[in-house]
């Protein structure tokens, strides 16, 4: 028994109002679906029911595009942009006065942390609206011409790992551009786009220019490719990533961003911080239960100090807490679904059965739920599986390199080019790696940091376009 | 972080090598860590249990030119029976006063298990030759102490002369020898960075340090959660290479429960469980106490009491 022991310290969830079932958001409305189809989601700590969510059909899909289509031609297109920046004022606020409902529903829904949800997801959606709404009445200064168009309606489709914030990624730019949206949240995690759609109506949007259509993969097809649909926004896999853009090619008007995977490489060199450096690894790849797209999921370590800094790495993981998302205290939360659980630890045998040494750190698992410990595989070589592909889980593949090109090398040998890690105190070091890596974002001596004013995106297979920043609107302006 | 295993340093410029051969201190991400671990949320048994743990942690203090007799003697009457309504209130660690009323402390103190701790070698400013410091600490020792915060030459540490720094910690080491526990006081205030703080740390261990403290709680900024985290870490590292295990005292400007059990997880989650007791960690402080009696009260009674239902010290 450990001398100090954290009490248990759960969040209230009963701020978090969840109704037993939700309709579609169409035109400023909850509506049942055409079909009356409809499905369930479930906490992945617990594996309980927390609502019914009603499934757009492909005739659902119609009525929401043209309600987004409605809206765009007779309000949201011709309404003046300062106007519209209200609109998105006014939407930020309301979910900085709700944060806490929002961060709870988030943790229940996805599995994350509360911790993570409180201090990292709602801040950020709320600063997302605050920026974008500041764009609104300032277009003609972004660099696209001096009146520059939006483009109509957008189609977009989120992940589940990082639900309210890819929302806000997806809306923000959008309405702030002068877009009205469709928007199909993840099947396994649609509760926060559904307050959002409450939210909406708080702030007295005017209908048709959010619509939210809940649903799975039928949903997103039916979505992407309605002809109704200027611009198609897509966050999520590679495999998926791929498909809308062979939906999309169909249709040469269509503009198509996609934000997809990764394998991104964070590397040390001999003379980082090394206490800090293994904050980063952590950060890197445990924080979301490792369920980022630009996760720093392969560690590249100079030979030099290798031992050190795996000591410092798995002493460090034994202090991680894994368990209840809605504890204040837990680090590691619920893998988000079942099916993603049996990917992590498929492939986690793979990478033993190809010879790499797999660690975890002595750590209890829930019974019920979907969980999966703090993984470190050893003896890692660029063949590996367990390199190559996208685990989109708590595991961190750890390899050694002697130079500086060839820490390049590794890292840039990935069909992924989302995130890079640098870990120096070299200055000029810096500079000469992050021009040569291949990835659309390197962090240097940190990771994992966003900002509504930085631009986001991938280069290879993790996609193309950039969401964030002044770079982010040019996917949703007619340039 | 580990170092190579390093014979006694004899030589200025093999010592500087070392020192500067350290892994460096990413401020941003170290300030970072520190916020996050002050972010975690102690309650019930767990806050009852840190309560009463930072209470018997504490170094009672008291060091002003106005210090009288009658002010020693309240001092450790507090230090024996914190909470004169409450007998089950855990006594400090220690009572921490100048060498010149460290033998009424002594007195006061006898037999009850509370240390008395004094500060010597020109403290606060440490300005002065080194036979005055080592007269200065003798003198502490002779009147009764049994711990001997020193100040180190912060001048010379940051001129670069860290030999000199380690000289005199070692002389002074020496002249505690068996009688008292040596605690050297950085004053991480002046030394302003984390990489100072780090090679300062190492360096008071390596001279024999059995304690580093942050700060005299004459300069400000005194303790932060960053750089007692820097050197919890320095405490760890230095065991795991040179099998001693060394102490952390934070001093000044911790003065309320919540930070105080702020302090306890970054030792739980840092240097480990093992630094969880008044013999590894201390807390440098005088009103602290009385906040923690005062959330202990109301965790036990579910009421808050005005100030004014616990002494003064």
């Amino acid at each position: 028994m450990a001398k100090f022991e954290y009490a248990p310290a759960p969040e209230s969830r009963a701020i978090a109002h969840i109704s037993e079932s939700y309709g579609l958001f169409i035109n400023g409305e909850f509506t049942p679906s055409k079909d009356g189809g409809a499905f369930k989601t479930i906490s992945p700590a617990t594996e309980e029911v927390l609502a019914e969510v009603a499934e757009a059909s492909p005739a659902d899909v119609d009525r929401a595009v043209a309600a987004a289509r409605q809206a765009y031609d007779n309000i949201w297109s011709r309404m003046a942009a300062q106007e519209r920046g209200k609109y998105l004022f006014r939407i930020a606020r309301i979910i900085q006065e709700r944060s806490r409902e929002l961060a709870v529903l988030e943790s229940l829904d996805n599995g994350k942390p509360i911790r993570e949800s409180r201090d990292v997801d709602i801040p950020l959606v709320a600063a997302h609206f605050f920026y974008h709404a500041g764009w609104a009445d300032k277009l003609e200064y972004a660099g696209y011409g001096p009146a520059p168009r939006p483009l109509g309606v957008a189609g977009q489709v989120i992940p589940w790992n990082f639900p309210m914030l890819m929302l806000a990624w997806k809306i923000a730019p959008a309405l702030a551009c002068g877009n009205t949206v469709v928007l199909k949240p993840a099947e396994t995690t649609p509760l926060t786009a559904l307050t959002f759609a409450e939210i909406c109506q708080q702030a007295d949007l005017p209908p048709g220019v959010v619509n939210i259509v809940t649903g799975a993969g039928e949903t997103g097809r039916a979505l992407v490719s309605h002809p109704g649909i200027n611009k198609v926004a897509f966050t999520g896999s590679t495999e998926v990533g791929k498909e809308i853009a062979r939906a999309c090619a169909t249709d040469p008007r269509k503009k198509l961003t996609l934000e997809l995977g990764g394998k991104a490489a964070n590397i040390v060199f001999e003379d980082a911080p090394v206490d800090q450096a293994v904050e980063g690894i952590v950060n890197g790849i445990f924080f979301n239960q490792g369920h980022v797209c630009c996760a720093g999921s392969r560690l590249l370590v100079q030979e030099s100090v290798y031992d050190q800094v795996l000591a410092s790495l798995q002493r460090r993981l034994t202090t991680l807490r894994l368990g209840d998302p809605l504890d204040k205290n837990t680090d590691v939360g619920a893998i988000n679904s079942a099916a993603q659980l049996a990917k992590i630890r498929e492939l986690s045998e793979i990478g033993e059965a190809e010879g790499a040494q797999r660690w975890s750190p002595p750590c209890e698992l829930p019974v019920k739920g979907f969980w999966f410990p703090p993984t470190v595989f050893t003896g890692v070589s660029q063949a590996h599986r367990i390199a190559r592909e996208e685990i989109f889980g708590p595991v961190l593949s750890v390899l050694t390199f002697r130079t500086p090109a060839e820490a390049v090398e590794k890292a840039n040998n990935t069909p992924y080019g989302l995130s890079a890690g640098v870990w120096t105190d070299k200055g000029s070091r810096i500079l000469w790696m992050a021009s040569r890596l291949r990835a659309g974002v390197v962090w240097a001596n940190t990771f994992n940091k966003f900002d509504p004013t930085s631009p986001f995106g991938g280069y290879k297979e993790s996609g193309y376009g950039r969401e964030g920043g002044r770079h982010g609107l040019e996917a949703y302006l007619d340039v | 972080m580990s170092a190579p295993v390093v014979a006694p340093l004899s030589t200025g410029s093999s010592l500087r090598e070392f020192l500067h051969g350290l892994p460096g201190v990413d401020q941003v991400g170290a300030e970072a860590r520190a916020a996050m671990l002050a972010s975690r949320s102690i309650k019930t048994t767990a806050k009852q249990w840190a309560l009463d743990m930072a209470i018997s942690m504490i170094d009672l203090t008291t060091l002003e030119g106005q210090d009288t007799p009658g002010k020693i003697r309240a001092l450790c009457a507090k230090a024996r029976r914190p909470d004169p309504a409450d007998p089950t209130a855990p006594q400090v660690a220690a009572v921490c006063v100048y060498p010149d009323l460290a033998h009424l402390a002594a007195a006061e103190v006898k037999g009850t298990g509370i240390h008395v701790a004094s500060v010597a070698t020109a403290f606060p400013s440490g300005r002065t030759s080194l036979p005055v410091k080592l007269a200065d600490a003798e003198f502490a020792i002779e009147a009764g102490a049994d711990e001997v915060d020193m100040v180190i030459d912060r001048g010379a540490f940051l001129a670069g002369n860290y030999q000199l720094v380690y000289d005199e910690i070692a002389a002074v080491r020496d002249v505690c020898g068996e009688k008292a526990h040596l605690k050297v006081i950085l004053e991480t205030g002046e030394l302003v960075t984390l990489d100072n703080v780090r090679r300062a740390s190492w360096l008071a261990m390596l001279a024999g340090a059995d304690f580093i403290k942050t700060s005299t709680g004459k300069v400000s900024p005194a303790a932060t959660l960053p750089v007692t985290l820097v050197m919890l870490e320095a405490v760890r590292d230095f065991r795991v290479t040179h099998g001693r295990q060394v102490g952390v005292k934070p001093a000044g400007g911790i003065r309320t429960a919540k930070d105080a059990v702020r302090y306890l997880v970054l030792v739980n989650e840092t240097a480990g469980e093992d630094w969880l007791d008044p013999d590894w960690f201390r807390f440098g402080a005088s009103s602290l106490l009385n906040d923690l009696l005062m959330q202990r009260t109301k965790l036990a009674t579910g009421r808050y009491s005005g100030p004014d239902y616990f002494t003064l010290d």
